[in-house]
């Protein structure tokens, strides 16, 4: 089924009984070319890209719980591409180009709005490194604009400028950063990958691989046997149990990270803003709550829940920067595992196994990437070989001192 | 999440910073024949266990001392807390047993 405003119309003018189900619900064949674990965002992606670019057509997309129920249905829905390493930020900028043409690529209303994304900043020194990074941002084709106090001023007059303690001096905006409606993305690709022949498996939980002299002949589900030429792993936080099958221990910790979203209330938030002197990032989205987040909680965690002493942290952090939206009560919170990697960036990479490829230690900056990420790997799967710009994301740069450190804090998951 | 501190009894969470899986006790030896190879294992690798895992937890809000929490990372439930002088102390007894 395609999506177009004659349909819309047509629905809308017989009460919307005509619409079919967005992707099938198809039986699982005994062989597929490649094999993706994991319904989200970007296992979805890759599933898309491999039918699409790259022209395999025999593909399954296994997810134990159902589409959308992870990692990309429990994040702030941000999309930016303001990083200051080269490896990272040509990649996001990559990823930011994606998201852009991504509605009329997959056919479905993903809401992307590209309503800006402000960093502000607090100080001279740090006026300086944000400086650098809108160079390192430009240089890689990106957009960045500083915008001093009065230009702020004009957007959110409600800030508190005059903080004694983290007076604003000013911030580096992203006006092509915004936000995207996350479930869409899921739905969308899932829709886009299921019209190109990709089978997407719900309820179907891959409990171990089988391996010959090497190679990856497929994977044991709940389902049973499943044959593959290719397999793919894309699961985010339970990347370690899965890879554990494959004896690979690897340079990731998972960690819990959550997000927060207010009651309604009037809009009062036209884009992304984040708080420079902790750390603090919300928006509002369409239907009016305000949806924030802040630091992970900072211990391994495989529980999608919190503590409060974060929720109380992130508090903080955003009544520094707005004591306006101290009124506004809080309506729902959850929480993602993480796949914090040892560096802070992601792995897009081979395994010592022939057949057998993964893609894992996002961070909390998955969402983002998740168009890039499937690019990327997918190129990778059909390829055989590294895309230029997922290159420098290797497993093996860990070993050769290659590391890819955005924030400089070393080898401590918690803290990137 | 409470922790049970050993001297102190029960702390909340937010007096504590935490530093990951206790295998980082057991450093390796710096003139170890493999010391390159166990040194990058030591550094960046991780079980990163679903269930019971031992880590080092920092009392930085309280006595400064050095905690060993054994916790469920699936339901943040704690099983135990041990002074890391204690534990180490086992595991230096445990070196030269094995010496």
């Amino acid at each position: 089924m395609s999506y177009n405003i004659f349909k819309i119309i047509r629905e809308g003018l017989r009460g919307n009984k005509g619409w079919k189900k967005t992707w099938r619900n198809p039986n699982i064949k005994k062989k597929y070319d490649v094999i993706i674990i994991g319904g989200g965002g970007h296992g979805l992606a890759t599933a898309f890209y491999l039918a699409k670019e790259f022209n395999i057509k025999n593909i399954a997309v296994l997810e134990k719980n159902w589409i959308g129920g992870g990692n990309v249905g429990r994040n702030t829905t941000i999309i930016r591409s303001n990083y200051l390493l080269n490896e990272n930020e040509a990649f996001y900028e990559f990823s930011l180009r994606l998201w852009e043409s991504l509605e009329k690529q997959i056919n479905y209303n993903a809401m992307v709005s590209q309503r800006g994304v402000l960093n502000i900043f607090h100080s001279d020194a740090q006026k300086d490194s944000f400086i650098r990074r809108g160079n390192s941002m430009i240089i890689n084709g990106a957009d960045a604009e500083l915008y001093d106090v009065n230009k702020i001023k004009s957007i959110y007059p409600f800030l508190d400028y005059e903080n004694s303690r983290f007076p604003i001096k000013g911030g580096l905006y992203q006006k092509r950063g915004g936000t995207v409606r996350h479930d869409a993305v899921a739905w969308g690709y899932a829709h886009a990958a299921d019209k190109l022949g990709v089978d997407i498996i719900q309820n179907c939980e891959v409990n171990n691989f089988k391996f010959k002299s090497g190679a990856c002949l497929g994977v044991e589900t709940n389902k049973g046997f499943i044959k593959a030429n290719k397999v793919g792993c894309a699961v985010a936080g339970s990347t370690s149990l899965l890879l554990s099958k494959a004896d690979m221990t690897l340079p990731i910790e998972s960690h819990v990270l959550q997000a927060f979203v207010s009651e309604s209330i009037k809009p009062i938030i036209p884009g992304v803003i984040t708080f420079g002197a902790g750390h603090f990032y919300i928006s509002q989205s369409d239907k009016g709550g305000l949806v924030f987040g802040g630091d992970i909680d900072g211990y391994n965690s495989y529980a999608q829940r919190g503590n409060l002493d974060t929720l109380e942290d992130v508090c903080e952090s955003g009544l520094a920067l707005m004591p306006t939206i101290s009124k506004a009560r809080l309506l729902r919170m959850w929480g993602g595992i993480m796949d914090m990697s040892m560096d802070g960036s992601p792995i897009i990479d081979k395994t010592h196994i022939k057949g057998l490829y993964m893609n894992a230690g996002w961070c909390y900056g998955g969402f983002k990437a998740t168009p890039a990420s499937g690019w990327c790997f997918a190129h990778l799967i059909a390829k055989n070989y590294s895309h230029s710009l997922s290159e420098n994301f290797k497993l093996d740069r860990f070993k050769n001192g290659y590391m890819i450190d955005e924030k400089g804090q070393g080898a401590q998951p918690n803290l990137h | 999440m409470i922790i049970n501190h050993p001297l102190l009894g029960p702390r909340d969470l937010n007096e504590f910073i935490y530093y990951g899986d206790a295998s980082l006790l057991k450093r390796p030896k710096w003139d170890d024949k493999n010391a390159e190879d166990k040194f990058y294992k030591y550094l960046y690798l991780r079980k990163n266990i679903a269930g019971i895992h031992k880590e080092l937890w920092f009392h930085q809000q309280g006595d400064r001392s050095w905690l060993v929490v054994t916790r469920n990372t699936k339901n943040h439930e704690i099983i135990k807390v041990e002074l890391a002088t204690e534990v180490v102390k086992g595991l230096d007894k445990q070196y030269e047993q094995n010496k």
